[in-house]
């Protein structure tokens, strides 16, 4: 037995195994699909995740039957943490679910495929470059996607703002508008701990490229997660001034801060 | 009679593989002359080639003496070959010199033979680029300008003159025997260079599937632009293991090294300036052709990427 197929007997079960291929994606002859995800490489991100989600974060998710079993949906959370675990998190949550699970492409930062090796690699996690013609082609495939509207304004924000949702974009609701596709919000607990920064060093990231440069430890502190996932949310595709799609993004906006005030007030403790 | 007259048609390129592959498609119902501007090749004595410059005035009495209804351009010099001017005549000044031809002696038909390069490589591409989107391949490199101007040129006269009919083909990456571009030549070598830590997303198309795709352009009189390219994809350093070759890592940060490490090297396989295509994906969306001319490759990327693992040490 070779190396490869070794790892792959002691990471990836048989039930596991099963479980993805279950969950049918519009692949190619090769495993591949245009973004780049790739079915064999994900059940070792999915193998992988299945002890951080467990062991790790000891993540409680709430109301992820929720999201549809087929077509498209937006799934939108707020989100924290300086690195996309919220995402990864989420998406686990959705493609380990018993009934209907799915596989979500989350949306990530402009940044990322200029990483050599990581950008790749999230690609065939499933994760996609955050452009809107690649959501919308992902809708229009019925796909799940997570989009975080805040974008870096969340991932990056300090300690002293953790869950004060900043700015969303308006992106993601011309989006579901157009294609159809229920919002589902989530409020996600949790993640504001896992690597708590007390500054943004600017300089730095200008220099390295990057959209922030946080001043933390540089660990992931284990913070017990709370995912609230929310009642999808439906908005008909009329066409409307900018100023009532920015009312519908505040109505998003106001279902995903109530789950996170669940969420803190469901919290026992941080660790 | 009139009706009886068979099409005459004229395709530029003719010593390359493909023009060859969609010849031999036609030659049976069409009256066929070859022109290449490199070389001149015998197609057979039923077919009049010629290597000749699309800029010399002779090229003209080719018109006058065999009337074309219909042209093939697929006489693109590839970005590896030749100086940038002399590229620079021949694909983008013989092409104009070619259109207003067409124009003048009242072409019905044309079909113009793109890349998919003009697209661009970086990194903020979506995958499944449309033919609306924009092409930046002239502002990452002055190698691939004469491709873009190309495009833009047959691009004014598909509008301008809607009777040339010109159909405009952005095909990805052309693959399969005989086929000599810089991709082609990667898969065929033993040791293939790659950029570490990059392994972008990409398409293939079996050069069989592509001589179908301009016969089935050519045939069906629809003005536009389309792509061209099968529902199956594939991450490059994947498609490398395939073959069967082994995978050079060519360091690929900071962003000067590689480029310095290639123009040292200067291979003709892995220029420079294709770097970028190496590093991020250009996935274009073919289903607009596939629609339109009912078009679907019968060659899947195992078949093509055995032909290249069995044919690493050519007899």
């Amino acid at each position: 037995m070779g190396l490869a197929s070794y790892l792959k007997s002691r990471l990836i079960p048989a039930e596991l195994d099963s479980h993805i291929n279950r969950i049918r994606k519009p692949i190619g002859s090769l495993g591949y699909d245009p973004w780049g995800y790739n079915n064999e490489v994900m059940k070792y991100g999915f193998s992988l995740t299945r002890q951080i989600y467990d062991k790790y974060f000891r993540v409680e998710a709430t109301g992820v039957e929720k999201i549809p079993a087929e077509g498209p949906v937006l799934i939108v959370p707020n989100h924290s943490g300086q690195l996309p675990i919220d995402g990864l998190l989420i998406g686990y949550a959705l493609a380990s679910r018993e009934k209907n699970p799915r596989i979500p492409r989350a949306m990530i930062e402009r940044f990322f495929p200029t990483v050599p090796y990581l950008g790749n690699l999230l690609n065939e996690f499933g994760a996609v470059l955050g452009d809107p013609t690649n959501c919308a082609k992902m809708l229009a495939n019925g796909e799940a996607v997570i989009v975080f509207p805040e974008g870096v304004r969340g991932s990056g924000k300090l300690y002293r703002d953790r869950y004060q949702l900043k700015r969303f974009g308006n992106g993601f609701m011309h989006l579901a508008m157009k294609y159809k596709a229920p919002i589902v919000p989530v409020g996600v607990v949790g993640c504001e701990e896992t690597i708590p920064a007390i500054a943004d060093i600017k300089p730095l990231a200008r220099l390295l490229g990057i959209p922030y440069a946080p001043l933390a430890m540089p660990v992931v502190l284990p913070a017990k997660v709370h995912l609230n996932f929310g009642d999808p949310m439906m908005f008909d595709d009329l066409e409307i001034p900018e100023e009532q799609v920015t009312e519908r993004v505040e109505q998003v906006k106001a279902a995903i801060s109530e789950l996170i005030d669940t969420g803190l007030s469901e919290r026992k403790r941080l660790f | 009679m009139d009706e009886q007259r068979r099409p005459h048609i004229l395709v530029t390129g003719a010593a390359g593989a493909l023009a060859q592959q969609v010849i031999d498609r036609l030659r049976e119902t069409c009256n066929l002359v070859a022109v290449d501007f490199r070389e001149q090749v015998y197609l057979g004595d039923d077919i009049p080639s010629y290597c000749i410059d699309f800029n010399k005035r002779s090229f003209e009495d080719l018109f006058r003496r065999y009337k074309f209804d219909g042209i093939i351009h697929l006489g693109r010099i590839m970005s590896s070959q030749l100086t940038r001017m002399r590229r620079y005549n021949a694909n983008v000044l013989g092409t104009q010199k070619l259109l207003d031809l067409s124009h003048k002696y009242n072409i019905k038909r044309m079909v113009v033979l793109s890349t998919f390069h003009v697209y661009g490589a970086v990194a903020y591409n979506p995958a499944l680029i449309d033919e609306e989107a924009p092409l930046k391949s002239a502002g990452l490199s002055a190698d691939l300008i004469d491709s873009v101007e190309l495009e833009n040129l047959a691009n004014i006269y598909l509008w301008r003159y809607p009777d040339l009919n010109i159909t405009i083909l952005r095909p990805c990456n052309i693959v399969g025997p005989g086929v000599r571009n810089s991709i082609s030549t990667l898969l065929g070598m033993e040791r293939a260079p790659v950029l570490a830590g990059f392994s972008p997303m990409m398409q293939f198309i079996h050069i069989d599937d592509m001589a179908d795709a301009i016969v089935l352009a050519y045939n069906k009189p629809q003005r536009g632009i389309y792509n061209v390219a099968p529902e199956d994809w594939v991450a490059y350093q994947h498609a490398l293991k395939l073959c069967g070759c082994k995978r050079i890592p060519i360091p690929s940060i900071p962003p000067i090294l590689p480029r310095l490490i290639l123009r040292t090297l200067n291979l003709r396989s892995f220029p420079s300036y294709l770097m970028h295509f190496f590093k991020y994906p250009v996935v274009i969306d073919g289903r607009a052709f596939a629609r339109e001319f009912n078009f679907t490759p019968k060659r899947p990327l195992k078949e093509i990427f055995r032909f290249y693992r069995e044919n690493k040490k050519p007899v």
